[in-house]
C-alpha cells in the first residue's frame, strides 16, 4: 500500500507540513537507552510498567491466600497484608494502568496515528520516561526500607497514613509521596506532548473528526490527567510537610499512646477531596484510552465502520468533563451534607448517559458486520461484556442510600476491579495483541493467546463475580481476618478458598502471555505491514516495523475517515486513510 | 478551582465549536489535489506547549488556593472564637513589598526584551534578559530573606496553619520562578552564540509569558495572604451556593 500512496502524493505535490528537525541516534546509547524516538519510550514504558505490574500481580495472590488460609502462611501477618494492599492498588493503577494507555500505547499511537514524524518535543519526552522510572524505583525502594512500604491503603488517608501505629510510617509513606510527586512530574512531560502533537503535529488531511478514537481517547484522557494530576501533587506536597516538619495540613489534634501530638486543627476531610478530584478522574483516564482502543478494534476486526462516530467523540468529550464534577460520591460515608450527597449522585447517574451511548455503538457497530474473532476481537468483547458488569453495579453504588451500607464490602472491591482493573486490562491485551505485529514485524501465537484470553476472561469473572455476593452478605473489605463472626456463614470462607484458586490461575496465565511475546519475537509468523487489513495510519508505513521518523521520505497526506470497511464498490474491504478517491470529492 | 475549571471549560469549548464538531467525515472523502486546508500549525507547537503547561501550573495554585480557603473555613468552624484570625497569624514584613517591586520590574524587563526582539534590536534583547534575570534572582534572594526573618521571629510553618500556608505557597511559587532559569538560561545561550533574532524572538516571547504569569500568580498568592482578596472570594463563594 505504502508505494502506490507515495505515487499518488508525489503528484499533490510535498505536504504543507513543515518539516521538523528531527533528532538522529549516533551511538547505542542514544539509539536504544536515552533514545528520543516516541516509539522506543512507548516501549521503555510498556517493559517498565508490566515489570511493576507483575509485582502488584504477586502482591494480589499472597493477598488471596492470606484471605483464603488465615493464618496458615507465618511470612503475612498483619502489617504485611497492609502494605500488600496498598502496594497493589497504586501500582495497578497509576504505575501500570496510567503509564502503560499513555506512555506506552500514547507514545507509539498518537504520532504513527496522525501522521507526525515524532513527538512535539522529543526530548522532554524522553525526559518524561526516565523521571517515571525513577518514580518506580523510588516506590519499590519501599521494600527495602526499614519498616517496609506504607500500609495505609491505596488512598492514603490521613491521619492513619503518617502515624505511629500505620505499618511503614517511617520511610514507606515518605517513599510513596515522594514516587507519587516525581510520577506526576514525569507524566506532566509527557502529557503535554501528546496534547500538543495531537494539536499541532497532524498531517494534512487529518482534521479532528478524522482522528481514530483511539487518539481521541487517548488525547483527551491526556487532558484531563494534566488537570487532575496537580490535585494529588498538591495534596502528596502537603502531607509531606505535615509528615516531616509536622505541619497541620490535614492532622487534627490527635492523642497517640496516651500522649497529645503537636498536630492541631487539621482536616483530613480536606485531603479526600483533593484525592479524589484526582482519583474519579484517574478512573476515566484509565478507560478513555481503552475505549478509544476498543472502538477501533471492533470496527478492524468486525469489518464495519464504527456506528455514531460523531457521538463517540462527542460521548468521550462529554465523560471527560463530567468526570470532573462526580468526585464526591467516593465520599458518601464521610459526613458529608445530604444535598452534596443528592448533587453528586445526580452527575455520577447522568455520566452513564454518554457511556451507555458508547456501549450502543459498540454493540450496534457489530450488528451484521463481519466479525472475525482474532484475539483483539476477543478481548474487545470481553471488554464490553466486563465494563457493562462493572458500570451496572457502579449505578447501584452511585446512589447514596446504596452506597452507605455497601461501602466497606467486598462488593466495592468487586465493582471497582470488574469496572476499572479487569476492563481496561482487557483492552491493554487486545491492543498488545493488535499492534504486536506493527512494533515487532511478527505475529503473536494465536494458540497460546486464545489460550491466555479464556483463562484471563472466565478467571476474571470466577474471581469477581462471587466476590459481589460476598460484598452482599457484608463481608468487609481491608480486613486481614475476619474470625467467628455471626452474620459471616461458614460458607463464604469456602467461596473465599474458590476464589483464591481462581487468583492463582489466572495470575498464572499471564506467564504464558509473557512467554508468548518472548517466542514470538523471534519465531513468530512474519506479519507483513497491514496483518488486519486497517484503514489507520500506522499500518501504512513504508516500513515495518516503522523506522526512525516513520513516513520514509514524504509525510502520509489523508484523504477519508479512519473507518472506510466494507465500502460498496471498493476493490478491497477497507480503504486506507491516506487512499485519495478516485473521482473528486462526492 | 470550580473558577479555574469554569475558564479551562469556557475556553476548551470555544476551541471545540471551532472544530467542526458536527462534520459528518464518513461523507467527506477527498480526490487528490483537494485536500482540506489545514496545513500544519498556524501558532508554534511550543506556544502551544507553553499555554498548556501555564494551564497545568494554574491548575495547581487554584488547587493550593482552594485547599487555603477550605482550611480556612475549617479554621473558622472548629476553633470558634479564633477564626480568621488564626490565619492571619503571619505580620507582613516589608521586605515582601520590595520582592514584589522586583519581580514586577523583572516582568517589565523582560517585556522590554520581547518587544526589542519583535523589532530586531540584538543588544536591546540582551539587556532586557540580563536585568529581567537579575531582578528575578533578587526577587527569589529576597523571599529567602523574609522567610529567615520569620523564622528567626519563631513563625516556624508547623506553629500554624497560616505560617504554613505562607511557606508552602511562596516555596511553590518561588520553585516555578527558578525553574524558569532554565528557559531564561537556554536563550541567554543561543543570544551568547549568535544565534539569528528570528530564531530567538520565539524563546524571548517564551520566557516573556512566563514571567508575566508568575508576576500574576505571585499577586494572587499576596493578595490572598495579606487578607485583601477576601471579599472577593466572599463574593465567588455567593455565587456558587
Amino acid at each position: 500500500m505504502g508505494e502506490v500512496v507515495s505515487d499518488t502524493v508525489g503528484s499533490v505535490g510535498p505536504a504543507e507540513v513543515p518539516e521538523v528537525e528531527l533528532y538522529h541516534a549516533h551511538t547505542w546509547l542514544t539509539k536504544y537507552v536515552f533514545c528520543q524516538d516516541a516509539k522506543v519510550i512507548a516501549i521503555q514504558y510498556s517493559l517498565t510498567a508490566m515489570a511493576i505490574g507483575l509485582v502488584a500481580l504477586v502482591l494480589s495472590w499472597l493477598m488471596r491466600l492470606q484471605l483464603a488460609f488465615p493464618g496458615v502462611f507465618s511470612l503475612i501477618q498483619s502489617d504485611n497484608y497492609y502494605q500488600f494492599i496498598t502496594m497493589h492498588g497504586m501500582i495497578m493503577v497509576i504505575y501500570l494502568l496510567t503509564a502503560l494507555f499513555l506512555g506506552g500505547f500514547g507514545n507509539y499511537l498518537i504520532p504513527l496515528m496522525v501522521g507526525a514524524r515524532d513527538m512535539a518535543f522529543p526530548y522532554v519526552n524522553m525526559l518524561s520516561y526516565w523521571v517515571y522510572l525513577l518514580a518506580v524505583l523510588v516506590l519499590v525502594a519501599g521494600f527495602f526500607a526499614p519498616g517496609g512500604p506504607t500500609g495505609a491503603g491505596w488512598t492514603l488517608y490521613p491521619p492513619q497514613a503518617i502515624m505511629t501505629g500505620t505499618p511503614g510510617h517511617e520511610w514507606g509513606i515518605i517513599l510513596m509521596l515522594l514516587s507519587l510527586i516525581l510520577f506526576i512530574v514525569g507524566f506532566t512531560m509527557g502529557g503535554l506532548n501528546y496534547v500538543v502533537t495531537v494539536l499541532q503535529c497532524r498531517t494534512r488531511g487529518m482534521t479532528l473528526m478524522r482522528m481514530p478514537l483511539t487518539v481521541w481517547g487517548i488525547f483527551t484522557a491526556t487532558v484531563m490527567a494534566l488537570l487532575a494530576f496537580p490535585a494529588l501533587f498538591v495534596a502528596c506536597v502537603m502531607m509531606m510537610l505535615d509528615r516531616l516538619l509536622s505541619t497541620s495540613f490535614f492532622m487534627p489534634s490527635v492523642v497517640e499512646m496516651g500522649q497529645r501530638l503537636s498536630y492541631a486543627g487539621g482536616s483530613p476531610i480536606l485531603f479526600q477531596h483533593l484525592f479524589w478530584f484526582f482519583g474519579h478522574p484517574e478512573v476515566y483516564i484509565v478507560a478513555l484510552p481503552a475505549f478509544g482502543i476498543v472502538s477501533d478494534l471492533i470496527s478492524t476486526h468486525s469489518r464495519k465502520n464504527i456506528f455514531g462516530y460523531r457521538m463517540m467523540v462527542w460521548a468521550i468529550v462529554a465523560i471527560g468533563a463530567l468526570s470532573f464534577v462526580v468526585w464526591a460520591h467516593h465520599m458518601y460515608i464521610s459526613g458529608m451534607d445530604p444535598y452534596f450527597g443528592f448533587f453528586f449522585a445526580t452527575t455520577t447517574l447522568i455520566i452513564a448517559v454518554p457511556t451507555a451511548i458508547k456501549v450502543y455503538n459498540w454493540v450496534l457497530t457489530l450488528w451484521q458486520g463481519d466479525i472475525h474473532l482474532t484475539v483483539p476481537m476477543l478481548f474487545a468483547l470481553a471488554f464490553i461484556v466486563t465494563f457493562v458488569n462493572g458500570g451496572l453495579t457502579g449505578l447501584f453504588l452511585g446512589n447514596v442510600v446504596v452506597d452507605v451500607p455497601l461501602s466497606a464490602t467486598l462488593f466495592v472491591v468487586a465493582h471497582f476491579h470488574m469496572v476499572m482493573g479487569v476492563a481496561p486490562i482487557l483492552v491493554v491485551f487486545g491492543g498488545i495483541y493488535h499492534w504486536y505485529p506493527k512494533v515487532t514485524g511478527r505475529m503473536l501465537n494465536t494458540t497460546m493467546g486464545q489460550i491466555h484470553f479464556w483463562i484471563t476472561f472466565l478467571g476474571a469473572y470466577a474471581i469477581f463475580f462471587p466476590m459481589h455476593y460476598l460484598g452482599l452478605l457484608g463481608v468487609p473489605r481491608r480486613y486481614y481476618e475476619l474470625g467467628d463472626t455471626a452474620f459471616i456463614p461458614a460458607s463464604a470462607a469456602s467461596l473465599n478458598v474458590f476464589i483464591t484458586a481462581a487468583a492463582l490461575v489466572v495470575g498464572a496465565g499471564q506467564l504464558l502471555f509473557l512467554f508468548n511475546l518472548a517466542w514470538s519475537l523471534t519465531r513468530g509468523r512474519e506479519a507483513g505491514p497491514n496483518p488486519w487489513g486497517a484503514t489507520t495510519l500506522e499500518w501504512q508505513t513504508p516500513e515495518t516495523p516503522p523506522g526512525h521518523g516513520n513516513w520514509g521520505r514524504e509525510l502520509p497526506v489523508v484523504y477519508r475517515w479512519a473507518y472506510d470497511y466494507s465500502v460498496p464498490g471498493a476493490e478491497r474491504d477497507f480503504v486506507p486513510q491516506n487512499q485519495p478517491a478516485l473521482a473528486p470529492a462526492r | 478551582m470550580i473558577v479555574f475549571l469554569g475558564v479551562v471549560a469556557v475556553i476548551a469549548g470555544y476551541w471545540l465549536s471551532q472544530q467542526h464538531l458536527m462534520a459528518k467525515p464518513w461523507l467527506d472523502v477527498n480526490a487528490i489535489g483537494d485536500v482540506p486546508a489545514w496545513g500544519g500549525p498556524s501558532v508554534s507547537p511550543a506556544k502551544v506547549g507553553l499555554g498548556v503547561f501555564l494551564t497545568v501550573a494554574g491548575c495547581l495554585f487554584a488547587l493550593l488556593v482552594s485547599a487555603y480557603f477550605m482550611r480556612v473555613d475549617i479554621a473558622a468552624t472548629v476553633e470558634a472564637g479564633m477564626g480568621r484570625g488564626m490565619l492571619r497569624g503571619m505580620p507582613a514584613p516589608g521586605q515582601l513589598w520590595l520582592n514584589t517591586g522586583a519581580l514586577v520590574f523583572s516582568s517589565v524587563a523582560m517585556q522590554c526584551a520581547q518587544v526589542a526582539a519583535r523589532h530586531g534590536h540584538r543588544q536591546a534583547v540582551r539587556d532586557g534578559l540580563i536585568l529581567g534575570g537579575i531582578s528575578a534572582l533578587v526577587f527569589l534572594a529576597g523571599q529567602l530573606l523574609v522567610w529567615r526573618q520569620l523564622v528567626e521571629a519563631g513563625y516556624f510553618a508547623a506553629s500554624n496553619p497560616a505560617n504554613a500556608f505562607f511557606y508552602l505557597l511562596t516555596g511553590i511559587h518561588g520553585l516555578h520562578v527558578a525553574g524558569g532559569f532554565v528557559a531564561l538560561g537556554r536563550t541567554f545561550t543561543k543570544l551568547w552564540h549568535g544565534v539569528g533574532i528570528e530564531r530567538l524572538r520565539l524563546s524571548v516571547w517564551l520566557c516573556t509569558v512566563y514571567w508575566h504569569f508568575l508576576l500574576v500568580v505571585w499577586l494572587a498568592i499576596f493578595a490572598l495572604l495579606m487578607g485583601w482578596a477576601d471579599s472577593f472570594v466572599t463574593l465567588c463563594r455567593a455565587l456558587v451556593t
